[in-house]
């Protein structure tokens, strides 16, 4: 929906034209499940996403019927982006607490202690349904987003790991996607001179129409200097910083985010946000400066619903009132009206708080930074949000009413009685173990990645220890000078394991995570989560949901990590169905000595390899990407898993790689055993020879958690004990597993499949 | 012997550069704003997407004040290392000949790539032998430099060209795979890989560091003894 079509409706209310009311009536529906009448015109409540009650709710909060900028407001305020209305009750069941925990949900960003005074915030965010529209914009907003996120909580952001998913690359469509998005992740992020470390990308048909692009950010800062986002101190001064504020996005957070998408996207472009690394850039430095000199009171990105949200955020958190002069918004055109203002959701703006006798410091220091910088209003201790163009009042609503009580909706899950997703094509027909490895290789959710990342700047910082692809897991030092201290992190979510078994598939999701940072000897401090799902008002739908957070929960007790923060994006449905159910998961470790960490590639030959297995953890190809070359159809479960074995392996894994003695790591994921072989060849340019009590295609090629391929000196595998059962040693120019031999030459061709996509 | 590392806006590795010098001398960072050098003896222009890249890559943040500053210091004598955008900065501000073009393949690519000292004999690469080979990363989007045929020669002439990607390894399409060049005095260089991201084991390689190192020896034997 445009700008013009929104101004329309708001201003016209029921009387907006009939061709698009009856548009948006079936947006209305697919959004929010209303009863309509069968009458063509559409009340103006309906028309942005809220129920006859909801509409019904907000006039008895306000006492009157709301005037257009308040509903606007509402609207935004009660969608399921900004208020998480079909998600929040079952999000109260992952644990949140831990040793190690600073900041936890409901700041900006969640963060943890990493030692010597040192906190780490991060956080993963979505933006999806912007990147299914506009791919290179939505992409690179969706950075811009998540970095505000993170230095808004006061931390350095240090790194950028991105989570994507796309249709078949045989889709024109899903090409044009990823090129986009990895353009503009690139762009933002190598722009302002934040490193992307990590991420991870997988093709599959259900992503055809909604893509995922999820964007985690990492920040550091001493854990003093970690800032709150509360507006604080009746009479303090609110200063907006940053962009002007123009119509880009203009009702993105309803109508893209919390709607299926339909076949008219490209009228939904001008909601997509137009991303300036530059401003941001210099709105970092300016805002980081600001928070070392103490200068602010409480600090806000500009985000989804833009003023409205940020602003009546800051007054829920420190239980004040707040008035807005929408007539002192910077703007980039003419004419806009206030209601505009109050929802614009332009980019590289933030919101923050400070007493007035500060005023001078803050407009020294942006001077220097050449950032924009204005008062636009004050903190008062009415608890409303005030909303004025110049002298006159033109909104004036509850800040409770705002963000604390919109209605929380029950899911009403029911499991499907079959699966709902249709079988993969086959694309292979063999099953000759020689052939599948080549194949699953050069499958693209198996083949290098590296003509990904080498879009991204990796090093900017100094902190990159293990760059991508060189271990499991990205590996940081905390000080760009060398001084001891270390971090690890990674981000996971396999969606066609989940759509098999929703709670197993995400225990897997959390174990895979885990079991990436004991592969650099990193013990998990804390977890950000996006659960990217289809509509949830579809029982199938609140089932995978439903499961799925149990998994996550189960898991994250085993494993003693809490979760720090995260989002939630619903919708991603179209006429064709839903996504695979996607819950993306990013977890942050720490490790005492980043030189000694595992890479994942074999180091030298002569040295020892062995598999760490889980007792009881069995290895199958059901759900496994051998099964979707083979075009088998999805079961409708997967193995039951022992949480606390495969977490024991984890921790012996995790233990070895601190202790030094281990050359490599890798953990067993998709693509089974051989996968993991050829992978462990393929990133150090050497050779292997193994042999295998069995070399059926369960034993090479099946899939599960709890196992790992480790090489090393002879008495560094002995170490490892009777959990080690050592399998073959590193050298020469082929990988050899029992009869079956592959030349590194022809891994390395099929693993650079991805390569034609980007050319 | 002291480095400044100037920092404009939008310059991304100036941290970095600055750390890097610190391993061998003492470094403090330059404002863009600022008229004058506060005495340093080598400065840097570091990488980055000083003003965004708007425009032209280089060609805003040559108008800055501390440029005027930069050439005096050139003219005088005075060494200017610029590192990727700030080899474009110089190319822009007409210290160094030739400019830097758009990769090729038009995309950003961040790779380590293998560097051939041409010349040891600078203030830039006395730390080097000639033909040695230094692992270094890249990471542009307009890394290919560009001379036109009669200035390359002018070049060749001159001994201007200090670095060059090995045969087979050009990652952006440079005109006879040129990595790094320097004016013709030799006190200005630019170069499009990274050596600031090459000073630690840790990290990488250690070969950047030498040409940190090489300017810092070059200090010390014009200090008085």
């Amino acid at each position: 929906m445009t700008g013009e079509e929104r101004s329309a409706i708001v201003a016209g209310g029921a009387q907006a034209d009939r061709r698009s009311a009856e548009h948006r009536t079936e947006r209305s529906r697919a959004s929010t499940g209303a009863r309509l009448s069968t009458d063509t015109t559409v009340a103006a409540h309906q028309a942005l996403g809220l129920t006859d009650a909801e509409f019904e709710l907000i006039q008895e909060k306000l006492g009157r019927e709301p005037n257009p900028l308040e509903l606007a407001v509402f609207s935004l305020m009660w969608s399921e982006h900004c208020a998480y209305k079909h998600s929040k009750k079952l999000l109260a069941r992952l644990p949140t607490e831990g040793p190690h925990l600073l900041m936890g949900p409901g700041e900006n960003a969640g963060a943890v202690r990493v030692g010597d005074g040192l906190a780490i915030a991060f956080k993963v965010e979505s933006h999806n349904h912007p990147s299914a529209v506009e791919p290179f914009q939505g992409a690179a907003t969706g950075v811009g987003g998540i970095l505000r996120d993170v230095f808004a909580v006061g931390a350095r952001p240090i790194a950028i790991l991105d989570s994507l998913r796309f249709g078949e690359l045989s889709s024109g469509r899903s090409r044009y996607l990823l090129d986009g998005a990895v353009a503009g992740i690139g762009h933002y992020g190598n722009s302002i001179g934040v490193p992307t470390v990590g991420g991870e990308v997988y093709f599959e048909g259900p992503y055809e129409q909604n893509c995922l692009v999820n964007a985690m950010c990492l920040g550091i800062a001493r854990e003093e200097r970690l800032i709150r986002s509360a507006a604080a101190g009746v009479g303090n001064l609110l200063v907006l910083m940053g962009a002007r504020t123009g119509r880009d996005g203009i009702g993105g957070a309803s109508v893209l985010a919390s709607a299926e998408l339909d076949s008219e996207d490209a009228s939904k472009r001008p909601t997509v946000q137009i991303g300036d690394p530059f401003e941001e850039k210099r709105l970092l430095e300016c805002c980081l400066e600001l928070l070392e000199r103490g200068t602010l009171a409480a600090l806000q990105d500009l985000g989804a619903a833009g003023l409205s949200s940020s602003s009546s955020e800051m007054a829920s958190k420190g239980e004040v009132g707040l008035d807005i002069d929408v007539a002192r918004v910077p703007l980039r055109e003419d004419g806009m009206e206030p209601f505009e203002v109050m929802v614009s959701e332009s980019q590289e703006r933030m919101l923050c708080v400070i007493e007035p006798e500060r005023l001078a410091e803050l407009e020294e220091v942006c001077e220097r930074w050449e950032v924009r910088a204005t008062v636009i209003g004050e903190v008062t201790e009415t608890r409303r949000l005030r909303v004025l163009d110049g002298e006159a009042v033109v909104g004036d609503m509850p800040v409770e009413a705002l963000v604390d009580e919109c209605p929380l909706y029950d899911l009403e899950p029911v499991e499907p009685e079959a699966q709902i997703y249709p079988a993969p094509p086959q694309v292979l027909h063999s099953d000759d173990p020689r052939e599948a490895l080549l194949a699953l290789l050069a499958s693209h959710n198996l083949a290098s990645r590296r003509p990904l990342f080498e879009h991204y700047d990796c090093l900017v910082g100094s902190r990159t220890v293990r760059r991508p692809q060189e271990a499991d897991a990205a590996v940081l030092q905390l000080a760009p000078d060398g001084a001891p201290g270390a971090i690890a992190v990674s981000i996971d979510g396999n969606g066609r394991r989940v759509a098999c078994d929703p709670y197993t598939g995400t225990v897997e999701a959390v174990l895979e995570c885990a079991a990436n940072l004991a592969c650099v000897g990193a013990e998990p401090l804390g977890l950000t989560n996006c659960l990217n799902f289809g509509n949830p008002e579809r029982p199938e739908i609140a089932w995978q949901l439903v499961r799925s957070v149990e998994g996550m929960s189960d898991a994250l007790e085993a494993l003693g990590v809490p979760v720090v923060g995260g989002n939630v994006s619903l919708y991603n449905q179209s006429v064709d169905g839903p996504i695979y159910p996607t819950p993306v998961v990013g977890m942050v470790g720490s490790l005492p000595d980043a030189a000694v960490a595992p890479g994942t590639g074999f180091a030298e030959a002569g040295h020892a390899i062995a598999l760490l297995a889980t007792a009881g953890a069995e290895a199958s190809r059901a759900g496994s990407e051998l099964a979707k070359l083979h075009g088998s159809e999805l079961p409708r479960r997967l193995p039951e898993l022992d949480v606390e074995a495969v977490g024991a392996t984890i921790a012996a894994v995790r233990e070895a790689a601190r202790a030094g003695g281990l050359a490599s790591a890798h953990d067993v994921a998709e693509g089974g055993l051989a996968v993991a072989l050829a992978e462990c060849c393929l990133a150090g340019g050497l050779g292997a020879s193994v042999e295998l009590d069995d070399d059926d295609l369960d034993a090479l090629f099946g899939e599960g958690p709890g196992r790992f391929v480790v090489s090393g000196p002879e008495a560094a595998i002995g170490a490892l004990g009777e959990r080690a059962v050592r399998i073959g040693a590193v050298g020469g120019e082929v990988l050899r597993v029992c009869e079956h031999e592959w030349p590194l030459a022809e891994l390395r061709g099929a693993s650079a499949a991805l390569a034609e996509a980007f050319l | 012997m002291r480095f400044g590392v100037v920092r404009f806006p939008g310059s991304c590795d100036e941290v970095d550069a600055l750390l890097a010098c610190r391993r061998f001398a003492d470094a403090e960072l330059l404002w863009h704003g600022d008229c004058e050098l506060h005495g340093v003896d080598a400065v840097v222009i570091p990488g980055g997407f000083s003003y965004g890249d708007y425009l032209r890559v280089g060609a805003i943040a040559r108008f800055s004040p501390v440029m005027d500053a930069v050439k005096r210091h050139a003219r005088a004598g005075g060494h200017v290392l610029g590192i990727c955008n700030g080899f474009q900065v110089l190319c822009e501000a007409g210290l160094l000949p030739g400019a830097l073009l758009p990769n090729a393949r038009l995309r950003f690519l961040c790779r380590q790539v293998e560097v051939e000292v041409i010349d040891a004999e600078t203030r830039f690469t006395r730390a080097c032998e000639a033909g040695d080979v230094l692992s270094i990363p890249v990471k542009h989007m307009s890394g290919r430099y560009y001379a036109p045929e009669e200035a390359l020669r002018d070049m060749q002439a001159h001994g201007q060209i200090i670095l060059r990607y090995r045969a087979g390894g050009n990652p952006n399409g440079s005109v006879a795979d040129i990595a790094g060049v320097a004016n013709k005095g030799k006190n200005v260089m630019g170069l499009m890989p990274h050596p600031e991201h090459a000073v630690d084991p840790l990290t990488g390689s250690t070969d950047g560091g030498r040409l940190f190192e090489s300017l810092a020896m070059h200090a010390e034997k014009l200090a008085p003894a």
